[in-house]
């Protein structure tokens, strides 16, 4: 990988949240990088810190989240240590979002078209005239028929596949380089998630934008990225090629994740699901924080296992395959 | 359209209904010929009256003839001015018009600000202060903060004249006793509702896109929260109309209110009785116009 091709990557990335019930380690030593253009997709169970991660890296936490360590590097500026006003020229025009919920993630008293248009009003100096033909145009490119129609529409008025076409056009509407997704069709039918996946997919290709997909379904991924990322509460297990992850998966929580999903040509008759649940946050066990899970767990799982990378570009968090490193040499 | 069209026809019930009570209240409130004669009118003078007014005929026939009257506008003629009484309180409509619209517009000046920054501020020291101040405004009565601002502002300091109508500096002092109260009761409302927007989804968004937080909050969150602001508004122009009412007396501002009490002093029931139906209309108009503008803030809402 050519040092010159990375676009986002984040180091030690570690995020806190301040509760009345003390602190919760969302995301501890989170580590991954994008290139240009490339589609990278982060998984895990529900309360893993994937979408943490990804608001961290916009900096838009709620209040009582905060960034305690690590760096986030975009186009070779640290966003950590930006300020605000800085960030706010990145938010939107650089780096974008897709929400999963479109519905409520649309201001429902504005028009679609003026959502979409007040990014390219702040980022780009253009004549409202101008920026509403630059709306049209990528609600075109979207798919949605009768743009102009749908421009002046309320959220309310349109489908959820539709609203979420919207959100797409809005992410796409300065260029950025790097769309975060985070699980956007997690809330739409199955036929239409299809259509989001394969929208979202041509035009990050046609424009060369790079996204990172945030989701817990392992089809999507298999659909969209070229690599993958494993979360485990708030920690990367996982990180490889999207080949090197289906066929060769190291981690036993990864294989428990392929075995947990189905088949996409139906020869698994029942679903098996990965026992037990993702530990809360406030009680994470001191070594492997999949311990408890585990069916391979051994006394040494007790200590803390590191990110290994095992061959070129895949990387494993686990003492297992550490072991059967050590014993190969 | 058709939505306004019904809402207009909704009225007339409404109506039939204040007729009703200010029938039945002048009925009640003793003999209305001797309400509406001077004191020292001959036997001739009110049996002509009765005559003239169909006092001699069976109540439902007397309310019929009070209802056809009120729709030609025909309250009877007010003794102490000698003249019909309706003309009498539309002249005195603007100024009340006119100081209502000022006291609405001064609470929606105060309370935006500072019930948005309340609600941004939660749990700080300016919430806890505005939090505060507010339960005093509200609880504060009209005529006792009409004469505090009269004596600080117009007596001591004598920079805003005491009273009466003119220049628009003549309505300031007016305008903030009306609108005191209004202004407390929408600044907390707008601060709870304030609360709940902040954390909605669209303002995640809305970040997202790279908006200033003052952009994000006064573009996107205020709108949101404008909706039961509106109906607060509406709900409370019966209050202001209240108010209204005790703040004209204290400031000899001549409208409506001043109008309706002089006339009760002197026992003038045709002015009362038709100042309490324009004062009903007026009230009836701006729910309705509250309805209206409703319907413009928050699209989700169709025309039914
Ligand atoms: N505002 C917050 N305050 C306190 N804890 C939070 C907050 N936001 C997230 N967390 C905690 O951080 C952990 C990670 O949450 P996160 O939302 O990143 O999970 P996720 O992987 O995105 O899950 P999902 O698939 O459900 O979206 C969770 O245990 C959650 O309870
Ligand atoms: S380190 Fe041990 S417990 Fe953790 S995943 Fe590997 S084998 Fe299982
Ligand atoms: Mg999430």
């Amino acid at each position: 990988m050519k040092e010159s091709e990375v676009l986002l990557e984040v180091k030690n990335l570690k995020t806190h949240f301040n509760t009345i019930n003390g602190v919760v380690p969302s995301v501890e030593d989170v580590s991954f990088y994008i290139n240009k253009g490339e589609k990278v997709a982060i998984v895990g169970e529900s309360g893993s810190g994937k979408s943490v991660t990804s608001l961290s890296i916009m900096r838009l936490l709620s209040e009582t989240g905060k960034i305690i360590d690590g760096s986030i590097h975009f186009c070779g500026r640290n966003l950590i240590e930006l300020s605000e006003k800085d960030m706010r020229k990145i938010r939107g025009n650089e780096i974008a979002m897709v929400f999963q919920e479109p519905l409520s993630s649309l201001n429902p008293v504005m028009t679609v078209g003026k959502q979409i248009m007040e990014s390219i009003l702040l980022h780009q100096k253009t004549r409202k005239q101008n920026a509403k033909q630059q709306v049209i145009d990528l609600l075109n490119k979207v798919g949605i028929p009768r743009p102009e129609k749908v421009f002046s529409s309320y959220p309310h008025l349109l489908s959820g596949g539709m609203r979420q076409r919207v959100m797409i056009a809005m992410a796409l509407s300065c260029q950025p380089k790097l769309i975060i997704a985070d699980e956007p069709t997690t809330a739409l039918d199955v036929t239409i998630q299809a259509q989001i996946l394969s929208i979202l997919k041509e035009l990050s290709e046609q424009e060369e934008v790079a996204i990172l997909l945030i989701t817990h379904d392992l089809g999507v991924v298999a659909e969209v990225a070229d690599r993958v990322i494993v979360m485990y509460a708030g920690q990367v297990v996982e990180q490889a090629e999207i080949f090197s992850i289906f066929d060769y998966p190291k981690h036993p929580y990864t294989k428990a994740l392929l075995n947990s999903t189905p088949k996409l040509d139906f020869s698994q008759t029942e679903l098996l699901s990965i026992e037990g649940t993702v530990p809360s946050p406030m009680e994470i066990p001191t070594g492997c924080r999949f311990y408890d899970r585990c069916d391979f767990s051994s006394e040494i799982c007790k200590q803390s296992p590191e990110l290994k990378e095992i061959t070129d570009g895949h990387q494993v968090r686990c003492w297992l395959v550490e072991e059967a490193i050590d014993n190969r040499i | 359209m058709t939505y306004i069209i019904k809402k207009l026809f909704q009225i007339i019930p409404v109506l039939f209904i204040i007729s009703f009570v200010v029938f039945i209240f002048v009925n009640v409130s003793g003999d209305p010929v001797v309400l509406m004669l001077p004191e020292d009118a001959s036997n001739e003078e009110i049996k002509a009256m009765q005559e003239s007014l169909g006092l001699d005929k069976p109540v439902i026939v007397q309310y019929g003839l009070f209802l056809s009257n009120v729709m030609k506008g025909q309250f009877g003629q007010s003794f102490v001015y000698k003249q019909e009484a309706l003309p009498i309180v539309l002249e005195r409509l603007p100024a009340t018009f006119e100081l209502m619209i000022a006291a609405i517009i001064i609470s929606i000046l105060i309370s935006i600000p500072l019930g948005v920054l309340s609600a941004i501020k939660r749990n700080t020291f300016i919430d806890l202060f505005i939090s505060g101040t507010s339960v005093l405004g509200k609880a504060m009565p009209n005529f006792w903060l009409g004469l505090m601002l009269m004596l600080v502002f117009s007596v001591y300091l004598q920079i805003l004249p005491v009273s009466s109508r003119g220049s628009l500096l003549h309505l300031v002092l007016p305008a903030i006793t009306t609108g005191t109260a209004m202004a407390a009761e929408l600044t907390r409302m707008l601060r709870s509702q304030m609360l709940d927007v902040l954390h909605q989804d669209y303002m995640r968004t809305a970040r997202s896109k790279g908006l200033s937080h003052f952009s994000v909050v006064y573009k996107h969150g205020l709108r949101n929260s404008l909706l039961p602001v509106i109906t607060l508004i509406a709900l409370n122009i019966s209050t202001l109309v209240g108010g209204a009412l005790v703040t004209e007396v204290v400031f000899a501002w001549p409208g409506i209110g001043q109008l309706v009490i002089s006339a009760v002093h002197a026992r003038d029931m045709a002015v009362v009785q038709a100042c309490i139906f324009v004062i009903a209309i007026f009230v009836i108009g701006a729910n309705f116009l509250a309805d209206i503008l409703y319907r413009v803030v928050d699209p989700r809402i169709k025309y039914r």
